[in-house]
């Protein structure tokens, strides 16, 4: 493959003139940002609980959420399919091959990490304010929103995390999603796609695009989080 | 306290609003259907070619999953497609014996080719007896690169090892590599490493990446493919468009959708042969 036929299938990329991929892009960004949202909801609170609680059984379940993080997601795939298709348990849904199941498997795939990112950014907050916060009678769980504010810039690093590892993936998707044209078809399975048939600079174009929307991402949630600091600070 | 939590929420909420609506960007149809196909009706681009046809017609939505046919198979097993467009005639009966549909119907047939490296190891190239070049493969143990992913393909592969006389169980050694995937993937590992393999014309034609491969064996009776059409059993599965399944059925063996089939070409070349008109096929 030269060089010149990639660059062409980057320009043509850039340039519009792939049909469908600004619908792939908007769809893999808005599944994955609704993911990671839905993540971040979830487990910011729960991994602040999980950072200022004290119960049996807190180590085994820390040491869990960790080792979650490097589930592959072919299985975490699967597991949403055995659970969406028609003959599961959720089947009633009707959910399998949509973005919703897409969306529902990269939040279990991005979920451990924010938890645990989350726990520990609160945690080693916590042990540095603990009397400061124990002054103001913000002891346990009282403590948990304004340690959260605390760390917003931190955990935004968490977020970003997840965001990287759902936007990334390509197994889960494609298993519980299908690759469906103009439906499921995200940056990932297109490249996938475009491997198998063949059309190596086109897949390697996608690439390139993920990359360029992943960066822009990056520099803007980076931007975000300078000006909030130095605001803040 | 209070305060901090107002602007928390207000945070997340903002987050939580700002994604795109993931399912905004189609305009939902009257009804859509799920067809569990094949790679080799997607990648040669008929999908994309007969599919806008009848939704225009019909105003039914088709939603086309291309997996392997024994995956695709299974997919109808579960209850997850309305349809199943496969091709693999035993395992197509199999999965009507089962009850899992009430009718298959023939739709059409293209064929398979052997491909290979230029320099051509094994000495086949030009062949028309498919039993044959795979004899000289195993002589000369030259590389083959085989699907080894129960597709429609793969099983066309083993039942022509078998006519040809060949135990693939004893005959099987370093020569013969199972990848486990589609027919691009294939074609790119065959193309990598110089071997032969078994592939539809349609994906061929429209692969890219050739390398040195060519075509080394074509126009076998044995080489013919035939494609079948079942719409899933409501009877199985209450919740499958059973009438929007039929229209689909009955179009693609009907004139319209076998017109349609025909009038597909990549570069002048035919992909696929209607015949839903053939008894027996």
């Amino acid at each position: 493959m030269e060089v010149a036929g990639f660059l062409a299938a980057a320009a043509e990329i850039f340039g519009g003139s792939i049909p469908g991929f600004w619908p792939i892009v908007g769809l893999s960004l808005g599944v994955t940002l609704t993911a990671v949202a839905l993540a971040a909801l979830i487990g910011m609170p729960a991994g602040a609980l999980l950072a200022v609680s004290r119960f049996p059984g807190r180590t085994i379940l820390i040491v869990t959420i960790n080792a979650l993080m490097g589930l592959p997601p072919v299985v975490a795939g699967l597991l949403i399919f055995l659970l969406l298709s028609r003959s599961g348990p959720l089947g009633f849904f009707g959910w399998l091959f949509t973005p919703k199941a897409m969306i529902l498997a990269q939040v279990v795939l991005v979920l451990p990490i924010v938890v645990a990112l989350t726990r520990q950014t609160i945690e080693d907050l916590w042990r540095e304010y603990a009397e400061h916060l124990a002054s103001l009678d913000l002891t346990g769980i009282r403590a948990v929103p304004t340690l959260l504010w605390e760390a917003r810039f931190s955990l935004l690093t968490g977020l970003l995390a997840g965001f990287g590892r759902a936007s990334a993936e390509v197994g889960a998707v494609l298993i519980v999603g299908g690759n469906i044209v103009g439906h499921t078809r995200t940056m990932t399975t297109a490249i996938a796609l475009e491997t198998s048939k063949g059309d190596l600079p086109l897949a390697l174009g996608l690439g390139a695009a993920l990359l360029v929307l992943t960066l822009g991402l990056n520099i803007l949630a980076f931007g975000v989080g300078r000006v909030g600091a130095r605001n803040a600070g | 306290m209070n305060h901090f939590t107002r602007r928390t929420l207000l945070a997340i909420a903002c987050l939580v609003a700002s994604p795109i609506g993931a399912e905004a960007q189609s305009p939902a149809p009257a009804a859509t259907i799920v067809v569990a196909s094949t790679t080799s009706t997607q990648d040669s681009g008929l999908f994309e070619y007969i599919l806008p046809i009848f939704t225009k017609k019909t105003g039914i939505a088709v939603k086309v999953i291309a997996q392997g046919t024994g995956q695709a198979l299974d997919t109808g097993r579960r209850g997850d497609a309305d349809v199943v467009f496969v091709h693999a005639k035993a395992a197509e009966e199999k999965f009507l014996a089962e009850g899992f549909s009430e009718a298959r119907r023939p739709v059409m047939y293209n064929d398979f080719v052997l491909v290979g490296p230029k320099s051509d190891p094994a000495g086949v190239a030009g062949g028309k007896d498919i039993a044959a070049a795979l004899a000289a493969i195993v002589a000369k143990k030259a590389p083959f690169v085989s699907r080894g992913d129960k597709s429609g393909t793969h099983m066309a592969e083993l039942a022509l090892w078998k006519s040809a006389g060949i135990d693939l169980a004893a005959a099987r050694a370093d020569w013969y590599r199972e990848i486990g995937q589609g027919m691009g993937a294939t074609l790119n590992t065959a193309s990598a490493m110089n071997g032969y393999a078994l592939t539809d014309r349609g994906t061929w034609l429209g692969f890219k990446n050739r390398g040195d491969l060519v075509i080394a064996v074509e126009g076998d009776r044995r080489l013919f493919n035939q494609y079948g059409v079942m719409a899933v059993s409501a009877k199985k599965f209450p919740h499958v468009k059973t009438r929007e399944a039929e229209s689909f059925v009955n179009w693609l063996t009907g004139s319209e959708g076998q017109k349609a089939i025909a009038d597909h070409k990549i570069g002048g070349e035919q992909l696929f042969f209607p015949n839903a008109d053939q008894p027996g096929a």
